[in-house]
């Protein structure tokens, strides 16, 4: 099948329109939001050596913060906020997807635009500050008539630089809510979908460009005194925006927001719940590769309406109970526990994605290993590999502590690499997942756990509490309840986790479908 | 001489760096109105901070400074700098403006209309000899050294001050250049009736152009008067500074002798 052939080209260009938009608005508005902080404070501490030095040291530091981390940061800062101005003020906002953003990556935009305003503002020559005055300029003439202007092309190439560095950063607010052309890459990468993670770089750095060459545009124009090279880069520029603004104005109200989370089973369920809404006639959108910390809040916070979650997982994580109760008594009191935040269980899909350990068939055979409790004696001389939570979370230290392992190494991997690296004898053993497709991919066994100490995670769907007594939305998800199995899961996850056409969430999803639908 | 003198220093006093240095030390000194006074002193003397006292561009410690008989600490600095014409060391031009815009810099200031300033821009061009058409839209890295203080005397002359603070206005410049622009500006002063200081390190120049010559060393005004007045003084240093110009007119009134020039 040549390149060009190949169905995924057409799927990700028919979300173009919607993740440029998106991911030009964030990167506008985090932009605008930066200048509009940086540039006075730049112009104020032209003249104070101490709080120059403060700031250029602050946005330093900011700057060392990952791009990733410093996103993520903003989302619980500013749903405490939230919950401030709601107690205080009365009213509430979203602190999830744009504004989070927008904060985050206007942070991140100041280190340039500020460094180089300052270095721009000193360098004029003071001869000509001299000039200035002695012409009869107030500070502010002087500032506005020479300083800046003169400041002016050294100032733009920071913008310039700010402006690229939001723009490639803007693709990391995925997980935090924000649909931008990340959402083509986390996608891509947590279902091996290259051509997503390909398109949305190559969209990226496009914007990127096109964005840089505008600014270089009015730069050249403001040098050289040419005001239609500075109209006609001022125009690319709202020509981009109002662009990106039509299909927002023209798109029908978002519907059911179903939220995923940032791995394949997740990608598969979201999309076959938003086809089962769609079939019902709902309209439906997707939310996909939120961060687990995110996803929760955003569905009390009525961000979104319906996503999967596992009982094991808001039970220690949520809730942070260290107890491990029998499966249905635990879905009990979670379900009574989630009701009290008005938070609906709707019901189990029927498959538990519970963490487990996982070793090669072979070596596992080889040593007569069965269950956690035999690897106990040989756990010495093992290395262990986990997800990047899962060495912190409370199971991995209940099972540490019903079998008394010590392992010799633990590493963390991204979780679609950690089975073929057991596979390979890289690492000895993993964390892995029971609904993963690639147990069976890579002839790999899951040790039993004898003494419960992992907590049971059934697969159940939640709904917003705005969604509580919306019965159409029940009546679509009620055929899903029950019906799909671990091995059916096992399956799914295996091909979404392939490398093709056929291999997409969505055509997963259908074929998930016609697998439990009724017939 | 006129009753009221058009600048005045009395007992003025400055000094920089919380005392430690001494810019200017108990000057007093008047400039009539019509006169073309040169300032001379080596650097460090004080000369340029004696001048900038003038209009603001430093604040006086001690005494008083009468600028057309007004204390200027009572006048607001920037309306008192629009007022009077100021001719920085080697043009100080404004390197992103064009020509027709730096000399119209002050005009825009004190919100001239726009025919009034492109009027007057053409007038001042015609006053420093460059040709209009061909000058108006050139930016400053654009012209030569000479062209450059031209324009720099024509934005000091452009809102029609009675006064001209001139700070080394031709140190930089190549002696053919320099005398030219030196008779020129001379002309204007007679021309348009203004009172001008100008500072120079160099007393031949100061003694050419200017009506009466003042001498500063370590802060102090040494001698005051016209350069026949200098001739007679007794100051070590004033004869000092006057042996090279003598020296030079003797060497060159022996080499050079009167003839035919054709």
């Amino acid at each position: 099948m040549t390149l060009s052939a190949d169905p995924r080209w057409s799927e990700a260009l028919s979300h173009l329109p919607d993740y440029l938009g998106n991911h030009v608005r964030v990167s506008v508005g985090a932009l605008a939001l930066g200048l509009l902080i940086s540039l006075p404070l730049a112009i104020i501490s032209r003249n104070r050596p101490v709080l120059r030095t403060t700031l250029l040291g602050l946005a330093g530091i900011v700057q060392t913060v990952p791009g990733l981390a410093l996103l993520a940061l903003f989302y619980p800062l500013l749903l405490a906020l939230a919950a401030l101005t709601a107690a205080w003020l009365g009213f509430s906002f979203s602190a999830f997807g744009f504004l989070p953003a927008v904060l985050a990556l206007a942070l991140y935009s100041m280190l340039p635009v500020l460094r180089n305003t300052i270095t721009g503002l000193s360098g004029v020559d003071p001869a000509v500050l001299e000039a200035a005055q002695g012409v009869g300029m107030t500070p502010r003439q002087s500032l506005t008539m020479v300083e800046l202007p003169l400041a002016l092309p050294v100032m733009m190439a920071g913008i310039r630089t700010a402006a690229v560095w939001v723009i490639g950063t803007a693709t990391l607010s995925t997980p935090i809510g924000q649909t931008s052309l990340g959402n083509y890459i986390f996608a891509g990468l947590q279902t091996q979908n290259w051509v997503f993670v390909l398109f949305g770089c190559f969209a990226a750095a496009v914007l990127a460009l096109v964005v840089d060459q505008f600014l270089a545009l009015i730069e050249n124009g403001l040098r050289n005194r040419s005001r239609i090279r500075t109209a006609l880069g001022g125009l690319g520029i709202t020509a981009l925006i109002a662009a990106t603004l039509l299909p927002a104005i023209a798109r029908p109200h978002a519907g059911i927001v179903v939220g995923a989370k940032t791995f394949t089973e997740q990608y598969v369920l979201s999309a076959l719940i938003a086809q089962r809404l769609q079939a019902a006639g709902l309209p439906a959108t997707t939310r996909a590769g939120l961060g687990s910390n995110v996803i929760y809040d955003a569905l009390t916070a009525g961000d979104i309406d319906v996503y999967v979650d596992y009982s094991g997982t808001l039970w220690a994580n949520q809730f942070h109970h260290t107890d491990i109760k029998p499966r249905a008594e635990l879905l009990g009191e979670l379900q009574m526990t989630l009701a009290k935040q008005d938070i609906t269980l709707f019901g189990e899909l029927g498959f538990e994605n519970a963490y487990t350990l996982v070793m090669p068939r072979k070596r596992a055979e080889e040593l007569g290993i069965h269950s956690i409790a035999d690897l106990a004696s040989r756990a010495a001389t093992m290395s262990i590999a986990g997800d990047y939570e899962f060495f912190s979370r409370p199971e991995w230290v209940g099972i540490q502590k019903a079998y008394g392992l010590t392992f010799r190494a633990q590493r963390q991997m991204q979780p679609d690499f950690m089975y073929a690296a057991v596979a390979s004898g890289e690492v000895d053993v993993i964390a892995g997942y029971t609904s993963d497709g690639l147990i069976a991919k890579y002839d790999l066994v899951t040790l039993e756990d004898n003494r419960h100490a992992i907590p049971p995670y059934d697969a159940i769907v939640l709904l917003s509490p705005k969604r509580r007594d919306d019965e159409a939305l029940k009546a679509a998800l009620r055929p899903l309840l029950g019906k799909i199995d671990i091995a059916g899961m096992r399956e799914a996850n295996l091909r979404a986790s392939g490398n093709d056409a056929s291999s997409s969430p969505d055509a997963v999803a259908r074929w998930l479908w016609d697998k439990i639908g009724p017939h | 001489m006129p009753a009221t003198p058009l600048i005045a220093y009395a007992h003025v006093g400055k000094s920089f760096d919380s005392g430690r240095v001494v810019a200017v030390d108990d000057v007093s000194l008047d400039v009539a109105e019509g006169e073309f006074l040169a300032i001379v002193g080596g650097s460090g003397s004080g000369k340029t901070t004696l001048l900038r006292l003038a209009n603001r561009l430093i604040e006086a410690d001690q005494g008083r400074i009468a600028v057309e008989g007004e204390d200027v600490s009572r006048i607001d600095p920037i309306l008192l700098r629009r007022r009077i014409g100021y001719v920085f060391q080697s043009g100080g031009l404004f390197p992103h403006l064009s020509v027709a815009g730096n000399i119209g810099i002050t005009p825009h200031l004190l919100g001239w209309t726009q025919a009034e300033i492109s009027a007057r821009v053409d007038e001042l061009l015609d006053l420093v000899r460059l040709d209009r058409s061909q000058y108006r839209e050139r930016m400053p890295h654009e012209l030569s050294g000479g062209q450059r203080q031209r324009i720099g005397v024509a934005r000091a002359l452009a809102a029609k001050p009675r006064i001209v603070l001139m700070d080394e206005p031709f140190g930089a410049l190549d002696p053919l250049t320099r005398d030219a622009l030196g008779d020129d500006y001379r002309t204007l002063h007679r021309e348009l009736g203004l009172t001008t200081v100008m500072i120079t390190h160099d007393m031949t120049e100061a003694l050419l152009l200017a009506d009466r010559v003042a001498v500063m060393r370590g802060g102090r005004l040494l001698a005051q008067g016209t350069p026949a007045e200098l001739s007679a003084s007794t100051d070590g240093y004033v004869g000092e500074l006057m042996r090279t110009p003598r020296r030079q007119a003797e060497r060159l009134g022996a080499l050079l002798p009167r003839g035919d020039t054709a």
